[in-house]
């Protein structure tokens, strides 16, 4: 049986007009940043209520859906799912690029970017960011050494399965290190609670599941080679169910904070009059991002229906990153409850739902985190030889060149 | 300038940080032009061994339409609220109207400096700190604003500097993408005031709804007050042990 082989993506108009666009949503984002470092965070919609905006929705999606991408290759090579192999490699790309397009987020909105160095030699360790940076930098690293075993040839599958399954391990350290932030925030009713991590692995699952079926639609539309269809139909099954185990933590998350009485005003707010953040739940998560996608991965004959599966990675991303709005900002519009028992009101909106409006800034500097990972991933196509070159269903199963 | 800081684990290494970064305390901008950061030279009062300052506010005695705590505050530190909500407040004025009885009353919040502050576990610089006396501060040369700070204080006490900043105080260093709040008038502590601004101010009105001292000094007012008459911590049920107390809420 043929082996399967990788090759660079070649120099066509489709190719490098994707590039470009990814580089000039990347501009876009680096001329909002130049002004807002200008002229300081007040020409964004974040204020002292809401101190994390747009930005660190994007910036959190895309750190998630980087640990959830790499799942892709974990499949096949600690799990030994052999249509899964193939794509190992872009996998490891797609993860690396993603987690640096959400660190450049989340960087470029700090309020002083230019001192980034100091969070590189003055470590607080009790602080779950300083641990996330050493996550988050240690995840490229052990990414880049299973990556290397992947494009060695005649690698010892030892190594290779050892530096697999270290790097899964490290994704899931590293997302539980990310739903740590939102998780161990004692005094906001929206987060404090531990279903925070494993409710972010479950999301990273299934939105990495989903970015990576969209960025392999759009390898595969823009170049000749192929999304073989055991691996779609694979990958639309598995996407279901991580939409439905990332639903599951949702619903115990509410149910439990209904059960608790101190809760119960946020959970009355949250699901019914919130505002947009009750719109965003419902239409946004519930329905966009959870219910209609498995709708349409769970229907029969799903191998014939191919625009059906790419419209339900779509929503998925939509409705992940309506997800992560709901928490990120509506959790932060919450009041907080200083005073249990008392009505309050003050200069400095005690009390009151907080508003957040965001600023075009804001959604270029997003959108520039998603542009730039697409942009790094897409280089790595154009120049290292990650994608599968001669697959078709009847190569899918091929011995791999590492084997 | 000597900042002691306690023995715990976490303690440590901001107490080597701040071995290492005494040269930071003051910055020199510009010939002639020196920042001083955390109220420059102490005094041996202001780094009284065992000190806990706190602060004890009598919500009976406070108005609602007094608000000459926030003003002295805003004067001594040099941050202005103009009613934007990108506007610093370090300390706020708070109605309260308990919803069982509809009861109201008024009081002024701000950092309420843990025992174990949320912001300081949370800062991953190490610019969120906590001196030995108790002053939660934020070292504005190594705060990079990732605000995380702010999501995890219990009480909003912290703002973000969201603009370029004007007519700085010497004592008070502030910038812009920095998060600030109450430090407790740390600068008139160590040059030996024994007070802060916003009790200054408030017994200049007569109101007296604010004790400024040593809670660890039996002999002190603010100890005989506590030991004396109940009051009581804000979110006590977080167990952060604060540095400032109410009574009459």
């Amino acid at each position: 049986m043929e082996k399967v082989t990788y090759r660079e993506l070649r120099s066509t108009p489709k190719v490098w007009g994707f590039l470009i666009l990814c580089a000039a949503f990347v501009a876009a984002a680096g001329l909002s940043v130049l002004y807002i470092e200008a002229h300081g965070h007040i020409v964004t919609g974040m204020n002292n209520q809401i101190v994390w905006g747009l930005p660190h929705v994007f910036a959190i999606f895309l750190i998630i859906a980087a640990s959830g991408a790499l799942n892709v290759s974990s499949i096949g090579s600690v799990f030994g799912k052999k249509p899964y192999k193939p794509v190992a490699r872009l996998a490891n790309v797609l993860a690396v690029a993603l987690l640096m397009g959400g660190l450049a987020v989340l960087v470029l909105d700090l309020g002083r970017p230019d001192r980034l160095v100091m969070a590189m030699y003055t470590y607080n360790f009790t602080s779950i960011f300083a641990w996330n940076i050493l996550l988050y930098t240690g995840f490229m690293g052990v990414v880049a050494i299973y990556l290397y075993t992947l494009m060695t040839r005649g690698m010892d599958p030892r190594f290779l399965k050892a530096a697999a399954l270290l790097a899964f391990v490290w994704r899931l350290v590293l997302t539980t290190g990310t739903g740590s932030i939102f998780g161990w925030l004692v005094a906001r009713t929206p987060y404090d609670s531990a279903i925070m991590p494993p409710m972010f692995i479950a999301m990273s699952f299934s939105f990495g599941m989903a970015m990576f079926m969209l960025v392999m639609s759009l390898t595969t539309a823009i170049t000749n080679r192929v999304y073989t269809t055991e691996l779609r139909v694979r990958q639309a099954r598995l996407l279901g169910v991580f939409v439905a185990a990332a639903m599951y933590f949702v619903i115990a998350h509410h149910l439990s904070n209904m059960y608790l009485a101190k809760k119960s005003a946020y959970e009355s707010w949250i699901l019914l009059g919130g505002g947009i953040y009750t719109k965003l739940f419902w239409i946004g998560q519930v329905l966009i991002g959870g219910i209609i996608p498995m709708l349409l991965l769970f229907q029969p004959r799903i191998e014939a229906k191919r625009g059906a599966v790419l419209l339900a990675a779509l929503l998925v991303v939509l409705g992940g990153l309506a997800q992560v709005y709901v928490i990120v900002v509506g959790g932060q519009a919450y009041p907080l409850d200083i005073f249990p028992g008392f009505e309050v009101s003050s200069s400095f909106n005690d009390g009151v739902i907080n508003s957040y409006t965001p600023t075009l800034l804001e959604l270029a500097l997003g959108f520039g985190g998603i542009a730039l990972a697409l942009l790094i991933t897409g280089l790595g196509m154009k120049f290292l030889r990650i994608v599968p070159d001669n697959l078709t269903d009847d190569t899918a199963n091929a011995p791999m060149p590492a084997e | 300038m000597i900042i002691p800081t306690t023995e715990k684990g976490a303690e440590i290494s901001r107490r080597d940080l701040l071995k290492k970064g005494g040269a930071m305390a003051t910055v020199t901008l510009a010939p002639g032009v020196t920042l001083m950061a955390f109220g420059g030279q102490a005094s041996a009062d202001g780094l009284k061994k065992g000190a806990r300052w706190g602060l004890l506010i009598d919500a009976g005695k406070c108005p609602e339409d007094c608000s000459a705590c926030v003003t002295a505050c805003s004067n001594e530190h040099g941050w202005k609220n103009n009613g934007l909500d990108t506007d610093p407040q370090w300390i706020r004025k708070v109605t309260l109207r308990e919803k069982a009885t509809g009861r109201e009353n008024s009081l002024p919040v701000m950092c309420q400096h843990c025992d174990e502050p949320p912001c300081v576990d949370v800062c991953p610089t190490g610019a969120s700190m906590k001196r030995a006396d108790g002053i939660v501060l934020v070292n504005r040369h190594i705060c990079i604003g990732c605000r995380y700070c702010m999501m995890a204080c219990p009480f909003k006490a912290r703002s973000f500097v969201a603009e370029e900043v004007t007519d700085q105080r010497t004592t008070t260093p502030r910038g812009n993408g920095t998060v600030e709040a109450c430090n407790m008038c740390v600068h008139k502590i160590d040059r030996g005031d024994g007070t802060t601004a916003c009790v200054e101010a408030c017994q200049a009105t007569g109101n007296n709804a604010m004790i400024f001292g040593d809670l660890n000094d039996p002999e002190s007012d603010i100890a005989k007050a506590v030991s004396t008459y109940a009051s009581m911590e804000l979110r006590a049920d977080l167990g952060l042990g604060l540095g400032v107390r109410y009574q009459n809420v």
